[in-house]
């Protein structure tokens, strides 16, 4: 019982601490990319359950802010090779467990 | 004549150009061959002429000349291009493209021909032999109709001609013309009945006299223009995810986080400024590179930043020149200080301002030493130079390890400054020269001071025509640098002895050393010079005695800050110090000729360049005062507060040589320049009639008149 305990308060710990936005990749000006995790927190917030409507409601923000056509997802595990537009890539992590990719390619 | 020269001319031309002649050349060739054939003869007859060539013309060898060399005529255009690549988007990749169109229209305009066997064409011949046969059947139908009708109407006219005989001729000519009229009616009825089968053949009869017109707009001919973008700029980008992948990802993340915490709190300040001192070497060596591709709009930048601040400083620009402070009039016995430029350099924020020295040869550019006073915090130095045509950035950069204290330009060769820093090392800094190093610096072993350099004073070269400088500094030593062969020399010129001797372990005796912390040489006197020390004594020294003073000044109770002799008089001069006290010497007396309590240490005083009898101090409280000894011998005739922030301490005061300005420096590293009003830098009335006699002797007599005043009750008070 203490044990269980325990590990749910050290997940929860791990929670916390791994939950900040975390860029692994990107080659967007400083600007866009602030705007661009800030987005797709706040998405991945929203939508914690539906990896898919999050994926849309990037995309389709993206779309309109920075022109088309974008590219978005997200997910816990997957490999991925993508032709990307240069200046155009983030790749980052969130809330633990999620990764997010958002590219550009028309 | 001309006509067979030119025939020649040619013949010469198409022989040795055979080579590149081309098809049309040679059929050109041929006709006037062919015109000059007439002429053979003659031609003939000319050869004997020189030959005429052009200048430029190919000279061939003979067996050049006369190679054969086929030409064909092929379809292929030879202006077209061979290796034309284009990006292809569906392969994301550039390809040649293999075939081109040879073929170059020139012009093209469509037609409206159709060949007879098409669809169309028998279409349309069909129409128009429809219409060439039933034309000519029509034509004879009618007239055999109009002609059985007019035998009927004659019958019938006969007929009633014959039953009225001999009757009415007009009435029978009124029959027949009624009967024509109603053969006429006759045949227009049968005329309208056949044309309105054949209506959509025939043209409509003229009944209403109207003519047919057409015509068509003026047709813009249409032209094909392809074009393609340039493809965006794409890279591939892969990568695998698993959970594990971020997990590490983040505790990577955490740990390089928590190192760069422990780093912050676990080092010193000192090393967080070596680093500091690192980067911006560091910087300044990446600024080089970056310096290069500005290296040749620098004069013209330098130019337009010099416009632009104009522009933005110009109402200071404009105070600065023509402002003088008209209530001044009223004001009898007081003067204000009007704030012109503030020159600021941010790496300099948090550094005090040690020293301020104006360049001998122009008058505009400055130099301010910046350095730290707190014994605690010592920290890197500067040297900036600046201009007052461009109060936004120094127009020289030096930056050094350990504060400076002080510096002073040499007056034979305004582009070298001396420098003296905290660590007791003295160097040289060459203007001229595009590094931000000193050209010449002391060191441990060339006999650096063991304490702060307080002050550096250049003198006339020497005998050798090398350039010297003093430098007095805490260890008790004044030592003279003597720059030979591109090597600082040092000799000990005096050590401050102090009074006394202390008794050291083992019952030594022990010579002690006063700590010098300012000094002044005579402006007329080579040999004679002040120090002033810690102990708030004034030494008069003597470049030639290096153990004895001349004479001992008890002059404060705290560390002398600032001497200076008077410019103008041969035997006055100044001393302030953290006493709260500013003293006026003759240095033959002993005792101070005026004493001015200022309730605030004194950081430093200086005299006018143009008036015996104004100088000014700052107090470390902000403020400025100006005296004018001439008017008010007891109170300053201006106190103003000079910088604004608390806790700012205004630490040097200099004029101008040439313009009615002072800079004062502050802890904060902002030197503020004010322009001195008028009531602050009077000169002799003219009494009327007489010539007023302008120069040092007339200062010199000012303040003789006003320490003969002082002096006199003394004498009387002493004997």
């Amino acid at each position: 019982m203490e044990e269980t305990e325990e590990e749910k308060k050290d997940e929860a710990d791990y929670k916390r601490l791994h939950s900040f936005p975390l860029i692994r990749h990107s080659d967007m000006p400083e600007e866009m990319r602030v705007e661009t995790m800030e987005l797709c927190v706040t998405a991945c917030e929203k939508f914690a359950t539906n990896n898919e409507s999050a994926a849309k409601m990037i995309k389709e923000t993206m779309d309109k802010r920075f022109g088309s056509s974008w590219h978005v997802v997200i997910g816990e595990g997957f490999g991925f090779e993508i032709t990307h537009e240069v200046k155009n890539l983030l790749y980052m992590f969130f809330g633990g467990s999620l990764a997010v990719c958002v590219w550009k390619c028309s | 004549m001309p006509a067979k020269a030119a025939d020649k001319r040619r013949q010469d031309v198409s022989g040795p150009s055979r080579g590149k002649a081309s098809k049309a050349g040679k059929a050109g060739s041929k006709k006037r061959d062919e015109d000059a054939s007439t002429e053979a003869g003659d031609a003939l007859g000319d050869l004997a002429r020189a030959l005429v060539k052009s200048p430029d013309q190919l000279e061939l060898t003979e067996a050049e000349l006369k190679q054969e060399i086929t030409r064909t005529l092929t379809a292929d255009n030879p202006q077209a291009p061979q290796n034309i690549v284009r990006f292809s988007f569906k392969e994301r990749e550039y390809k040649l493209v293999d075939y081109l169109d040879q073929t170059a229209i020139h012009f093209s305009l469509n037609g409206n021909l159709i060949p007879k066997d098409s669809d169309e064409g028998r279409r349309q011949s069909i129409r128009s032999n429809i219409e060439a046969e039933k034309a000519p059947d029509e034509t004879p139908a009618e007239t055999s109709e109009q002609a059985e009708i007019k035998d009927e109407e004659q019958a019938g006219d006969t007929e009633a001609a014959g039953e009225e005989e001999g009757g009415e001729e007009e009435g029978a000519a009124e029959e027949e013309a009624e009967a024509a009229e109603a053969a006429e009616a006759a045949e227009a009825v049968e005329a309208e009945e056949p044309p309105p089968p054949k209506a959509p053949e025939k043209k409509l009869p003229n009944q209403f006299n109207f003519i047919e017109r057409a015509s068509t707009t003026p047709f813009n001919p249409l032209r094909e223009k392809g074009c393609q973008t340039e493809p965006i700029p794409s890279l591939n980008f892969s990568a695998t995810i698993h959970q594990w992948d971020i997990y590490d990802a983040y505790v990577e993340e955490l740990q390089r986080m928590e190192k760069a915490k422990e780093k912050e709190k676990s080092k010193p300040q000192a090393v967080k400024k070596e680093e500091e001192k690192r980067g911006l070497r560091k910087l300044s060596h990446v600024e080089v590179q970056h310096v290069e591709p500005i290296t040749r709009v620098a004069k013209a930048a330098k130019i337009a930043e010099r416009m632009v601040n104009l522009n933005t400083f110009d109402d200071i620009a404009q105070d600065f020149k023509y402002f003088e402070d008209a209530s001044d009039e009223f004001r009898a016995q007081q003067g204000t200080l009007l704030p012109l430029w503030n020159f600021q350099y941010e790496k300099t924020k948090k550094l005090a301002v040690t020293a301020i020295s104006w360049n001998p040869k122009y008058k505009d550019l400055f130099a301010v030493g910046y350095g730290s006073y707190d014994f605690m915090k010592q920290g890197h130095g500067m040297v900036l130079l600046y201009t007052l045509k461009n109060p936004s950035f120094p127009e020289y950069i030096f930056s050094s390890d350990s504060g400076v204290m002080c510096l002073d330009f040499n007056s034979e060769h305004p582009h070298l400054i001396a420098v003296g820093f905290y660590d007791g090392n003295v160097a040289i800094y060459n203007l001229r020269k595009e590094t931000s190093q000193p050209s010449y610096k002391s060191s441990a072993e060339s006999g650096k001071h063991s304490g702060p350099v307080w002050q550096v004073k250049w003198q006339k070269d020497d005998m050798d025509n090398n350039s010297n400088f003093f430098s007095v500094s805490s260890d008790g030593r004044i030592v003279s640098w003597t720059l030979v062969k591109n090597e600082l020399v040092h000799m000990d010129v005096i050590k401050l002895s102090g009074e006394g001797t202390m008794q050291g372990p083992e019952g030594l005796q022990l010579q002690t050393l006063g700590c010098g912390t300012s000094f002044d040489f005579h402006k007329k006197i080579d040999y004679l010079f002040l120090v002033g020390t810690e102990e708030g004594k004034i030494y008069k020294c003597s470049k030639s005695y290096s153990s004895q003073f001349l004479d001992v000044f008890e002059a404060h109770h705290m560390a002398v800050d600032t001497i200076s002799w008077n410019p103008f008089h041969l035997k006055v001069f100044i001393s302030c110090s953290s006493d709260w006290t500013v003293k006026i010497w003759d240095h033959t007396i002993k005792t101070p000729m005026f004493v001015y309590d200022l309730s605030c240490a004194v950081g430093d005083v200086a005299w006018s360049p143009y008036s015996s009898t104004v100088f000014a101090a700052v107090t470390t409280d902000g403020k400025a005062h100006v005296f004018d000894l001439n008017i008010n011998k007891h109170e300053a005739l201006c106190t103003q507060l000079v910088v604004t922030r608390k806790k700012n301490k205004t630490t040097h005061i200099q004029f101008n040589p040439v313009f009615p300005i002072i800079t004062v420096g502050d802890e904060r590293g902002l030197i503020t320049s004010l322009k001195l009003s008028p009531n602050l830098r009077k000169m002799p009335k003219e009494k009327k009639g007489q010539e007023v006699k302008k120069g040092p002797e007339v200062e010199m007599a000012k303040l003789e008149k006003l320490l003969s005043l002082v002096r006199e009750p003394e004498a009387k008070a002493e004997t």
